[in-house]
């Protein structure tokens, strides 16, 4: 009788086993972190009053925790940052995927993962340098910290998921309707215009919330550029003064307040929210591509 | 021509316009070629506003930073409250926060990638663990710092440490590890596999020694790009293990630890009268850092790409 071997059997068991539990950790990692949010800042929900928490200053130091200060910060913030990555990330997008010579590519694409590589310090200290004081002489203000400067950096920062995110789903579309297109004798820019971004209109959706999700995240550039000043707006010129958003409050204030305390479980709710936020983006966009496929899945088959 | 192919029902009130009088692209004012010229005009000039700001920023800052680069500004320790003296312990810090980032994900990231390209059925369960990613991925990282100082440093004890902090950053970079992974994997061709197994060898021995060397160029590229933006990452760290300043080296995984894009923070914003030269010696640093892994990245990526024979 041959031996027979049962090594590879347990091997294979044991190397399954293991890899499918990492493969479910994503999963454990998202309920951690719900987890640890909600324990440490749900607290403050009834640790406060609601007339503070839903009031319109923020003065922690004197028991004012309005978060309405913040979260339009964020969204202002968050807003500018789209109209300037926007037009420019799809543009890029477009003119990559489509229209752009094989140089071109090669020159854009890696210039555009440096954007993506930068550390945002670097933007944020750039911001402080040179860009602030450029916008405070050019729009003569007395501060060149405000939103408007922040949201040129966060469109700088989302530019690059824009732009990557944008180009995929351009590529996704079927060279046959290139074809078709361009057989019926349309031009180049007919094509690209009125034909592939159409077709990748949920790709180029996706593409915008994830730029605008991360733009909404970011935190150490707007923190440094911003001016970091919780007030409510009273008219449309907000935009050109300084705000402070939830994550830049979350960030300089942290460091200073005791475990536990009032102020500390106010900042892990507005944790909350900004995981709420961006667990609303990120399944949206999810949801928006994976139609996508299955549609053009379906238009191909 | 093209509007007299039969393609168009002529019923349709679209078909009115496919006549060569109504041709709503003839009643313009301007030729498709020439709208075509200025598009693609408009494109090129948004792809040059998008891009030369990028160029702008990595010349401004060599030539700023040039003057206080040398070999002493890296290996030195800072001195005189940070205004003279040099980065080596921030530089250090950052190379062991990168350390530990790499070796809690790497592993884990790889095996979920394995997990979800090659062994995960295609469910509900699967779904959930795609979207548990995307999320992840999303999640803004001063967020993540706050997960770190609930688990990491309050609930298990680590204290502000170099080890919550790579943990921290960890999860962070799990998502990106993942998705680059997955999508190294699944360029491996099919075919690669069912030979494997129909010479016999059993999934987890066609995965080890035939998918997941085919696929190392790629899962390299995403773990050095997951790694690149641990390093450059503040947030997740400012309250989790990074110090204002240490007169020296950590000791073990349980100091706290200077780490270079938080001291390029302190010493832009929160100490008066730094010196100019340092701050942006620091950028600069910084930059070559990061150019350096994104150079490595895109050579071992382009080196296997010209390589690769499938």
């Amino acid at each position: 009788m041959e031996k027979i071997r049962i090594r590879p059997v347990w091997k294979e068991i044991l190397a399954t086993r293991v890899i499918q539990i990492c493969g479910y950790s994503s999963i454990l990692f998202v309920l951690l972190i719900l987890f640890f949010l909600l324990s440490e800042g749900l607290p403050a929900v009834w640790t406060t009053d609601m007339t503070s928490l839903l009031g319109t200053r923020w003065y922690p130091t004197e028991a004012f925790f309005g978060i309405w200060p913040l979260i339009f910060g964020s969204v202002i913030v968050t807003l500018g940052a789209g109209l300037v990555s926007v037009p420019l990330g799809i543009g890029t997008a477009v003119y990559i995927s489509e229209i752009a010579p094989r140089w071109a590519k090669e020159v854009l694409k890696p210039l555009v993962e440096i954007l993506a590589g930068l550390p945002s310090v670097v933007l944020g200290f750039l911001g402080i340098l040179v860009l602030s004081p450029f916008m405070r002489r050019l729009l003569d203000m007395p501060t060149g910290l405000t939103a408007f400067t922040g949201s040129i950096l966060l469109g700088m920062i989302s530019i690059p998921t824009i732009v990557s995110v944008g180009e995929d789903a351009l590529n996704t579309v079927p060279k046959s309707y290139r074809e078709a297109s361009m057989a019926l004798g349309a031009t180049c820019w007919q094509t690209s215009w009125g034909i592939t971004l159409p077709a990748a209109k949920s790709g180029v959706i996706t593409a915008v919330l994830l730029g605008l999700g991360r733009a909404m995240g970011e935190t150490m550039a707007v923190m440094m550029v911003t001016g970091n000043a919780p007030v409510l707006p009273h008219s449309l010129q907000a935009i050109f003064m300084p705000v402070r958003t939830m994550t830049a409050t979350i960030a300089s204030e942290m460091g200073e307040v005791a475990a536990g305390s009032v102020h500390y479980s106010v900042l892990f709710l507005i944790g909350i929210i900004l995981f709420i936020i961006s667990l609303v983006v990120n399944v949206l966009a999810f949801t928006l591509s994976s139609r996508k496929i299955t549609r053009s899945e379906r238009l191909l088959s | 021509m093209f509007w007299h192919l039969p393609s168009v029902p002529a019923k349709s009130p679209a078909a009115k316009g496919c006549f060569p009088e109504d041709n709503p692209l003839q009643k313009r004012m301007l030729a498709p070629q020439q709208v075509e010229k200025i598009g693609i005009g408009f494109l090129i000039l948004i792809s040059l506003i998008t891009v030369l700001p990028i160029i702008l920023i990595v010349v401004y800052i060599f030539i700023q930073g040039a003057p206080a680069f040398s070999w002493e500004f890296l290996t030195s320790m800072p001195s005189n409250g940070m205004k003279s003296g040099g980065l080596w312990p921030a530089i250090i810090g950052t190379f062991y926060l990168t350390l530990g980032t790499a070796i809690f994900s790497v592993p884990l990231g790889i095996a979920a990638a394995v997990y979800i390209a090659e062994y995960a059925p295609n469910n509900q369960w699967t779904r959930l663990i795609r979207i548990a990613i995307i999320n992840l991925a999303g999640i803004p990282s001063v967020v993540y710092g706050l997960f770190g100082l609930g688990l990491f440093v309050v609930f298990l004890k680590f204290g502000t440490s170099i080890l919550a902090a790579s943990l921290t950053l960890s999860i962070m970079t799990l998502p990106v590890i993942i998705s680059t992974t997955e999508e190294a994997l699944r360029s491996v061709p099919t075919s690669f596999r069912v030979i494997s197994v129909s010479l016999g060898a059993t999934r987890w021995q066609t995965i080890w020694k035939i998918v997941l060397p085919q696929a190392v160029p790629g899962i390299l590229t995403g773990v050095i790009l997951g790694l690149e933006r641990a390093a450059g990452e503040t947030a997740p760290i400012l309250f989790t293990g990074a110090a204002f300043f240490l007169p020296r080296l950590p000791q073990s995984p349980f100091d706290a630890t200077m780490a270079l894009p938080y001291h390029l923070f302190v010493i832009s914003t929160q100490v008066p009268g730094m010196p100019i030269q340092i701050q942006y010696g620091t950028v600069l640093v910084l930059l070559f850092f990061v150019l350096g892994m994104n150079l490595a990245a895109t050579t071992i990526r382009s080196r296997a790409r010209a390589k690769r024979q499938w």
